[in-house]
């Protein structure tokens, strides 16, 4: 067993990495789900040709990140990296974990897919006329469809890209990162091809919540441990940090539940 | 400048006071080495951030 608490799942396979792997897979179809709304609305609406380049060009767009920003990660030493890796999925961690408490103890309103499909939907109508068809051999590109879904794929894809990048260099299993990834968004791909509808019954909020609680984990074992400090137990100590941060994390929901003032409660997402 | 403002945004998120006790505690943390700051750090981030968002 190369790292890891809980011994090997299978072949070469630690806990830790498992522990990578489940977040990363969720955090991506999370994103994937959020991104697929968007592509439907426009797609149903206005052009599915249209909607599919911007998801093209987005996915370019993001192997081109990935492309430059994987191999420079790779050059920095061991503790740099960590360091680096650990304050920013701290960052993007303790995002998640605020919102999805917040969202918890109902001071911002639930993600629901359904929802943002139909504010997409009438965006998407309210912006003028589609130009679909084909002049000669080269179809209409509409302007619209194409910027949002690009942007839709872009946005949910950076942070996706980003969590795979630190995560996968962060145990050097950038590979494993990326499997997780590719499954869940072909996951999400296939679903949403088959269902041809928002997937409203993924568990968004609950999902994020998990999220939130892994990076915030992660992010706090590794920031430590690039600074030069030792965690008791080592590797195993993630035993320790992942159950404590979600403790700590249900009792700011209780509190925030219980606390006696809150003008500004349910806030739109 | 709006691409930079969009990094920003995209990296520091709603909170930029959390980004900026992240940094604080990690370069805190390497200066006495010890692991119990981080943790420490990261619970009173996220409870102050939330009691600024609830207020």
């Amino acid at each position: 067993m190369k790292h890891g608490f809980g011994g090997p799942y299978f072949s070469g396979v630690s806990g830790t990495e498992l522990g990578l792997a489940a977040s990363v897979f969720l955090a991506c179809t999370v994103e994937a789900v959020e991104a697929l709304t968007i592509v439907l609305a426009v797609g149903t609406t206005r052009s599915w040709s249209s909607a599919l380049y911007g998801v093209g060009a987005a996915i370019a767009a993001l192997a081109v990140v990935v492309a430059g920003l994987g191999p420079a990660l790779t050059l920095l030493p061991i503790d740099a990296l960590r360091v680096v890796v650990g304050g920013l999925l701290l960052v993007f961690g303790l995002q998640w974990l605020r919102k999805a408490v917040l969202r918890a103890a109902g001071l911002k309103s639930l993600h629901d897919e359904r929802e943002a499909f139909e504010r997409e939907r009438q965006a998407a109508l309210a912006a003028g006329s589609a130009r679909p068809g084909v002049r000669g051999r080269v179809a209409h590109v509409d302007g619209y469809a194409f910027t949002i879904s690009f942007k839709g794929v872009l946005l949910e894809g950076l942070e996706v890209a980003i969590i795979v990048l630190t995560f996968g260099s962060g145990q050097h299993r950038v590979g494993l990162a990326a499997a997780a990834a590719g499954v869940a968004v072909s996951l999400v791909a296939l679903v949403g091809l088959v269902v041809h509808a928002p997937l409203a019954r993924v568990p968004e909020n609950t999902m994020k919540f998990v999220v939130g609680v892994m990076l915030t984990s992660f992010g706090t074992f590794w920031g430590a441990e690039g600074a030069g400090a030792s965690w008791p137990g080592g590797d195993g100590a993630l035993l320790a940090i992942v159950p404590g941060v979600a403790l700590v994390a249900l009792a700011m929901v209780i509190w925030l539940r219980w606390a006696p003032a809150r003008p500004h409660a349910a806030r739109a997402a | 400048m709006r691409a930079l403002r969009a990094v920003w945004d995209f990296i520091v998120g709603d909170d930029p006071l959390v980004a900026a006790g992240v940094a604080v505690a990690i370069g805190v943390t390497a200066a006495v080495q010890v692991w119990w700051l981080l943790p420490i750090a990261v619970v009173a981030l996220l409870a102050m951030s939330l009691k600024r968002a609830a207020s």
